[in-house]
């Protein structure tokens, strides 16, 4: 999964990066334009984490990329390229989200890491004959035959995602949407390997929950199956 | 291994990070489990849905204005 959709151009090594950053010091609009380009997209995904309208969210990437065209001179490469532009993005982003009154409240809750991602209500209890095992397997998806069902599927995984909690909605972002490496996401999060992972799992197991829901609806055609 | 172990370890399973033995243990219970087979591939599913959802993208004019502030810049 490290081709992202968008092109993203990878920054891995070190090299590529002080050459990247030593291009955009001596103001090669060709290098900064494919950044801009290739980058955007995924940072306009984060900001809207933070913030509550896109507008915002583009005001954010805007105002990132202006402090990386002023500050590029203070990139001192401890940390991939990409990562010290995140860092400077998030920084921004909670800023706005501070004095954007429409915004909820962080949420107070600390995020559960280690309730079941799947209704315990699926598996059989201890009194049954397999304590553990689904009671119902999980339904067979129909396969998207039209467009407008292909349609309201992203809308659903859309609404799915928005609803996450903030740190697992920013991983499944940045990895399942935007292809970045666990490795690249926990030094932007700022996240353990381990806590990643959960983060990414918790994500894609409450998405794939709001699929099987949607499925699960009578006029979508996905109807009972064993 | 039961399912309600199994459905916690997709994502684990799927970055390779689990440890041989629960790794062995995973691979057996999905060889003999046809509803933690389909959790499996939903995961999968859902996972390649994510791709391909259509991007937010940068305004033109947003992006013209940052071009124009780093030749500006470097002018
Ligand atoms: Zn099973």
């Amino acid at each position: 999964m490290e081709a992202a959709p968008g092109g993203a151009i990878q920054t891995d090594a070190p090299l590529i990066d002080a050459e990247l950053a030593g291009r955009l010091r001596g103001g090669d609009e060709k290098a900064f334009a494919e950044l801009l380009d290739g980058w955007s997209q995924a940072m306009l995904r984060v900001a809207r984490g933070y913030v509550s309208s896109d507008q915002t969210a583009e005001d954010v990437v805007q105002e990132t990329w202006l402090a990386v065209i002023r500050g590029i001179d203070r990139f001192e490469g401890r940390s991939s390229l990409r990562t010290w532009v995140y860092r400077i993005l998030v920084n921004i982003a909670k800023a706005h989200r501070a004095r954007d009154s429409r915004t909820v409240p962080w949420p107070a809750l600390a995020e559960d890491d280690t309730a079941p991602t799947v209704d315990r209500g699926r598996f059989q209890s201890a009194d049954e004959p397999y304590p553990g095992h689904w009671r119902r397997f999980p339904m067979v998806w129909p396969s998207p035959e039209t467009d407008v069902v292909a349609h309201e599927v992203r809308d659903t995984i859309e609404a799915a995602v928005a609803e996450l909690p903030q740190r697992q909605r920013l991983v499944l972002t940045l990895r399942d949407m935007h292809g970045y490496s666990a490795v690249e996401v926990c030094e932007i999060l700022e996240v353990s390997p381990q806590n990643q992972r959960v983060l990414l799992h918790r994500a894609r197991a409450a998405v794939r929950a709001r699929l099987e829901e949607y499925f699960g609806r009578p006029s979508t055609g996905g109807g009972e199956a064993r | 291994m039961n399912c309600d172990e199994f459905v916690e370890l997709v994502t684990a399973y799927l970055e390779g990070a689990l440890d041989e033995a629960t790794q062995q243990r995973f691979a057996a219970h999905l060889s003999e489990c046809d509803g933690c087979e389909r959790y499996l591939d939903q995961i999968r599913q859902t996972v390649q849905t994510l791709a391909t959802l259509p991007p937010h993208s940068l305004g033109g004019q947003a992006r013209d204005r940052l071009l124009e502030a780093f030749r500006e810049f470097h002018r």
